[in-house]
């Protein structure tokens, strides 16, 4: 059974710390080369390979992560 | 980037609680006190218990914590958070009263406030920041700096002949008859968040049962009071504040469970 996930990132509240980038075990996240209201390079989804762990959403300082997941 | 068939309310498995407010948090980015802020509203939303909750604010970075948590607050007098949870407590003793504090707030100024509190077994839960740094003044050196550490107040490192040790009022705290459970946690990793997460409602769950007084610590970086990224600061927290403040349970039911 295949499990696929989503996040979506509230850009204009990130302040682009990393850490969920460390914190995700298939690499899908990373910092934007743009940058949201306040200048921060924020983080955004690069591949689409995530497994909706939540990790990312729970080290998340700001909590501007949600997440999605979906079994097929 | 993602399908948008997934993005739907019913495949949703983790957003922000409401019991934070939408306002943006003034931390610097990277800063534990977001995580533990976080984890704390959703022990309280877990619980249903918002209505009941009064969040005391202490003063340093953390003091604007009612702006965040949509529950009763009071800003306290600086280190006098736990005597005014200590009031509040015994005023309304269903209500859960908790006080957020760092180290400069119940290590430094509010030592005494901390140890009374603890010591008449008061039945509130504190919720300790330790990140070894005055944050919100501009990184001056705290009680809890580790020895050799650099702040602004200590530009050459921190020394045993100028200005004693570390000192570990959690490992202090727990001896005292009236604490109930004392732990000690981190929320670098998702693993660690889950842990302080559990220790959290542990501490609100040991106050619904009126045990007594619980204290987490949460060991927390500070990248801008140590000047790093957020990531090599939680890579350094790691490697040196772990090593004097280990992780880990101290106190539980009453019983010391580590030397």
């Amino acid at each position: 059974m295949a499990i696929k996930g989503a996040v979506v990132i509230d850009k204009e509240r990130c302040k682009g710390c990393g850490v969920c980038i460390t914190a995700c075990p298939n690499s899908v996240l990373a910092l934007s080369k743009n940058v949201n209201g306040k200048g921060y390079h924020y983080s955004e989804a690069i591949i689409d390979n995530c497994i909706g762990c939540t990790s990312c959403a729970l080290v998340c300082p700001d909590g501007v992560i949600t997440v999605y997941k979906v079994k097929l | 980037m993602f399908n948008p068939d997934i993005i739907k309310p019913e495949n949703l498995v983790y957003e922000k609680t409401n019991v934070l407010t939408d306002a943006v948090m003034h931390y610097c980015a990277g800063c534990g006190h977001g995580t533990t802020h976080r984890i704390v509203a959703e022990v309280i939303e877990e619980m249903g218990i918002q209505d009941k909750a009064i969040c005391i604010a202490p003063v340093g970075c953390s003091v604007l914590a009612y702006n965040y948590f949509n529950v009763d607050a009071i800003g306290a007098a600086h280190g006098r958070a736990p005597a005014i949870a200590t009031a509040i407590q015994r005023m309304f003793p269903d209500r859960h009263t908790f006080t957020y504090q760092g180290d400069g707030d119940l290590a430094a100024i509010g030592t005494a406030e901390t140890i009374h509190a603890c010591n008449r077994g008061e039945n509130i839960v504190i919720i300790f920041i330790n990140n070894g740094i005055y944050g919100m003044t501009g990184g001056q050196m705290a009680p809890t700096t580790l020895l050799g550490m650099k702040t602004a107040t200590s530009p050459y490192g921190r020394t045993v002949e100028l200005n004693g040790y570390p000192l570990q009022i959690t490992e202090l705290l727990a001896e005292l008859p009236g604490t109930y459970y004392i732990t000690r946690q981190s929320v670098h990793t998702a693993a660690a968040v889950r842990r302080t997460k559990k220790a959290i409602r542990q501490a609100f769950e040991n106050q619904k049962n009126k045990k007594g007084t619980s204290l987490v610590e949460v060991v927390s970086n500070c990248n801008s009071g140590w000047k790093m990224t957020p990531v090599e600061a939680n890579k350094w927290m790691v490697e040196n504040m772990f090593v004097k403040y280990p992780i880990g349970d101290i106190k539980v039911d009453g019983e010391k469970v580590k030397k």
